[in-house]
């Protein structure tokens, strides 16, 4: 049973969608254009439009917009939002509370007016947006003797290589751009293309803050990114591949029943994959740069570390999507030891929709999907709100004298329960 | 990496306040460290000398933001040792009354500034908004959330409002379940003692060689409060007990916060005893306009010893007026805490010995 709503997958509905659309020009061309005509070389125009790789690279397009639009626009409001307001209750504060009632000018203001409406106490969902729109006005400064060319580089790099971690990841078994045999590979390797962008940028901001901030991001690097890749190598031995979609189908079966609850075969229901998941979820919390271990933007001590020249849109570009990247490592966590987009459909609707019998799940995978990767990013908000930040030995030590041993141990006992598991009574 | 120096200040989010900490750093190792300070230098003791006795309090009002009426207090303190006033046993609780609210506004500003210092923006917020319930009782008290101007030369501004009592127990009863919140939010947690523990260690000699005092001698395990020491007030009848790092090997930042923490309990026993204790009658005596003589007083102010030494000649105004600013010591001393340190803890030790550039600068 399907339960995605994005099915089979978001290129194939692109094409349906932009053959539809051109399938409508086409023939619109056709009429107007009749053989013998004046204006019959336009009927070329309406071959054109049908060829096979015009639609495909056309779907292609759509479908990344689609993506980026998606995750970049809705998914980084959405996240950012969800931090704010939920630290904010935590620090026994309302938090941001701008609503669309806020808005200075004619027809909201006039209508919060006329209906007397408290204006700065809405939701605060577009505080996001707001604050998007003043750095864009601001002005970007270079550093008078900051290298240049390699200062402007690095917000491309930190933003293009977090964009391309989404052609990867999945939203459901069909909400993905590319499904590739070795995505979370592909993934892996996008992730962990930021920390350069961030030595690049402390080395060219020429600030003492902004190097020795980069030189932490570059120290900090090697301590979590092996143990993160030795955790990730134990849910391997178990799933047997490394495409996304089919570690997350390894997960959808069932492991037991208690009473009529079903408790399906997550990952993290193992004992290796368990101590993987400690592992993966602490060092997801470096790879975010989150407060435990945000030391390369320590504001206490470095300012704002490799961020402090920048200004502008070009500092809300490499701030803003460290929640593009707390959105991609939550979705990690869940693909990996969550089971991914599998929950229990409760209904399926098929409407017929032009005489095709189109089912409609609900809840569809992407909301499953999402509630997961929501709850998870809450439980790593609230632990980062929750305590102090580490120094930068101690994440060192933390990552290689507890982190990778860790790790290890996960694969020792996921590879021996992999190669033991029947004669050991199925345990894992 | 070759060593370099870095600029922490004076426009830096660790300062609290206007100066400048220059750390040089191998790596990330501090080898040595030079504080900077006189950004906020105002030549309070020089103005002092052109104004009258009892205006001086709205200056010494001002020397530190966060703990006006301690200041306020040691300058009257002197001028009644010059002029010979006895202050009535109301205006002597009231008094103590009032330094200790002072002091748990002082400790929970200290306590705010320090969360954001180690990265933990969290207890900012709930530190600040229980220091919200004891402005609000100094407002009963005096009128104003700060720069109170409570004080006077022979006693009090004014009496306690009516309920005061009430009021009091109330707060501090809400407050000390709060304790327990920070408690849970600090100490209990593994980071925070990783980063405080064994960090910023100063010696018992090196402390009293440069003239650290206060919750932060006291952190290096020897028992000295001038509340104690040296009575002045109503002090000798207050049943309370100095808070002194008994755990040994002190001198770090955790024993100076442990110090500073439980100060807080402290003062509030202290102002429960002093609310019930306080007797009726008159809370200010009369005090003369002009004074010959020097007055010299010490008190315990929320940072370390507050001292004044005040000269009058005859005339209504001091002659001479000598601040000792307990910061000011303790800032000599923050070389020796910072060498060999992590660069991080330059923020999280400062941090622990409470700054404030007011009365450091004078």
């Amino acid at each position: 049973m399907s339960g995605a709503l994005v099915s089979p997958d978001l290129f194939t509905l692109c094409k349906v969608l932009i053959t539809g659309i051109m399938k409508i020009q086409s023939d619109a061309i056709l009429a107007g254009a009749p053989v013998g005509s004046p204006v019959e070389p336009l009927r070329g125009v309406a071959y054109f439009l049908m060829e096979d790789w015009f639609l495909t690279l056309n779907a292609w397009m759509i479908a990344i917009t689609i993506m980026v639009t998606w995750a970049a626009a809705i998914q980084l409001l959405t996240l950012m939002w969800m931090e704010r307001k939920f630290y904010s209750r935590l620090q026994d504060r309302y938090g941001i509370m701008i609503s669309i009632w806020s808005l200075p000018f004619w027809p909201f203001s006039w209508w919060a007016q006329r209906r007397n409406k408290p204006t700065h106490r809405g939701l605060g969902y577009l505080q996001n947006v707001a604050d998007g729109v003043k750095l864009l006005q601001k002005e970007n400064i270079t550093p008078a003797n900051a290298d240049s060319a390699m200062f402007h580089t690095a917000p491309v790099l930190i933003a293009s290589s977090t964009v391309m971690i989404f052609a990867a990841l999945p939203f459901s078994e069909g909400f993905v751009i590319a499904n590739m045999p070795m995505s979370l590979l592909f993934i892996l390797a996008a992730f962990s293309l930021a920390p350069l962008g961030i030595l690049i940028a402390g080395w060219a901001s020429n600030n003492k803050y902004s190097l020795i901030g980069g030189m932490r991001a570059a120290a900090q690097l090697m301590a979590y990114e092996i143990p993160l890749l030795l955790a990730v190598i134990a849910v391997l031995v178990y799933a047997g591949t490394l495409n996304v979609i089919d570690i997350v189908a390894k997960q959808e079966t069932l492991l037991a029943s208690v009473g009529p609850i079903p408790i399906p075969n997550w990952n993290v229901f193992s004992i290796p994959q368990f101590i993987g998941f400690a592992v993966f979820a602490t060092a997801m919390m470096a790879e975010m740069e989150r407060i435990p271990f945000d030391i390369p933007e320590a504001e206490a001590e470095l300012v704002e570390g490799w961020l402090t020249e920048y200004s502008g849109m070009r500092f809300g570009l490499v701030f803003g999507f460290k929640w593009m990247r707390a959105l991609a490592g939550s979705a990690l966590v869940v693909i990996l030891y969550f089971g991914g987009w599998s929950g229990p459909v409760f209904v399926t609707l098929t409407p017929s929709v032009g005489g095709t019998v189109v089912p409609i799940p609900i809840p569809p995978h992407e909301v499953w999907f999402l509630l997961k990767v929501y709850f998870l990013y809450l439980v790593f908000v609230w632990v980062s709100w929750s305590v102090p930040r580490v120094r930068i030995d101690q994440i060192l030590n933390i990552g290689w004298k507890r982190l990778i041993p860790l790790a290890l141990l996960a694969i020792l006992l996921a590879a021996s329960f992999v190669a033991l598991g029947p004669a050991l009574g199925g345990i894992r | 990496m070759a060593e370099f120096w870095v600029n922490m200040g004076p426009q830096h989010p660790m300062t609290h306040g206007l100066w400048n900490m220059r750390v040089k750093i191998d790596g990330e190792t501090i080898t040595d460290a030079e504080p900077e300070i006189g950004y906020l230098h105002r030549g309070y003791e020089k103005i002092m000398e052109v104004r009258e006795f009892q205006k001086n309090v709205v200056l010494t009002d001002r020397l530190c933001y966060v703990s006006s009426i301690t200041w306020s207090h040691a300058y009257c303190l002197a001028c009644e040792k010059i002029m010979d006033v006895e202050v009535p046993p109301r205006g002597q609780w009231i008094r103590v009354i009032a330094l200790e609210l002072q002091r748990v506004a002082s400790h929970l500003m200290w306590l705010a500034a320090y969360g954001p210092d180690l990265g933990l923006l969290t207890g900012l917020l709930w530190a600040l908004r229980e220091r919200e319930l004891f402005l609000d009782l100094l407002q009963l008290l005096t009128g104003a959330r700060m720069n109170q101007n409570f004080p006077r030369i022979g006693g009090v501004r004014n009496d306690l409002p009516p309920d005061f009592d009430k009021y009091c127990f109330k707060v501090i009863k809400h407050f000390r379940e709060k304790m327990s919140e920070y408690e849970r939010l600090f100490q209990d947690s593994k980071i925070f003692l990783m980063r405080t523990q064994g960090v910023g260690k100063i010696s018992l000699a090196d402390a009293i060689d440069w003239g650290v005092t206060g919750p932060n001698l006291r952190a290096c395990g020897m028992d000295v409060d001038l509340r104690r020491l040296e009575p002045y007030e109503a002090y000798p009848e207050v049943e309370f007990e100095p808070q002194v790092w008994r755990g040994g090997d002190g001198g770090d930042s955790y024993a100076r916060f442990m110090c500073r923490f439980n100060e807080l309990r402290e003062s509030c026993s202290i102002i429960e005893q002093a609310v019930k204790k306080a007797p009726s009658g008159a809370y200010r005596a009369k005090a003369p306009r002009r004074a010959e003589g020097e007055g010299f007083a010490r008190t315990e102010d929320s940072r370390g010893e507050a001292l004044f030494y005040v000269i009058g000649d005859g005339d209504d105004r001091p002659y001479r007026v000598k601040i000792r600013s307990p910061v000011f010591c303790t800032m000599a001393a923050t070389p020796i805490m910072l060498r060999g340190n992590k660069m991080a803890d330059v923020v999280s030790i400062l941090g622990s010995v409470d700054v404030c550039v007011g009365e450091m600068d004078k």
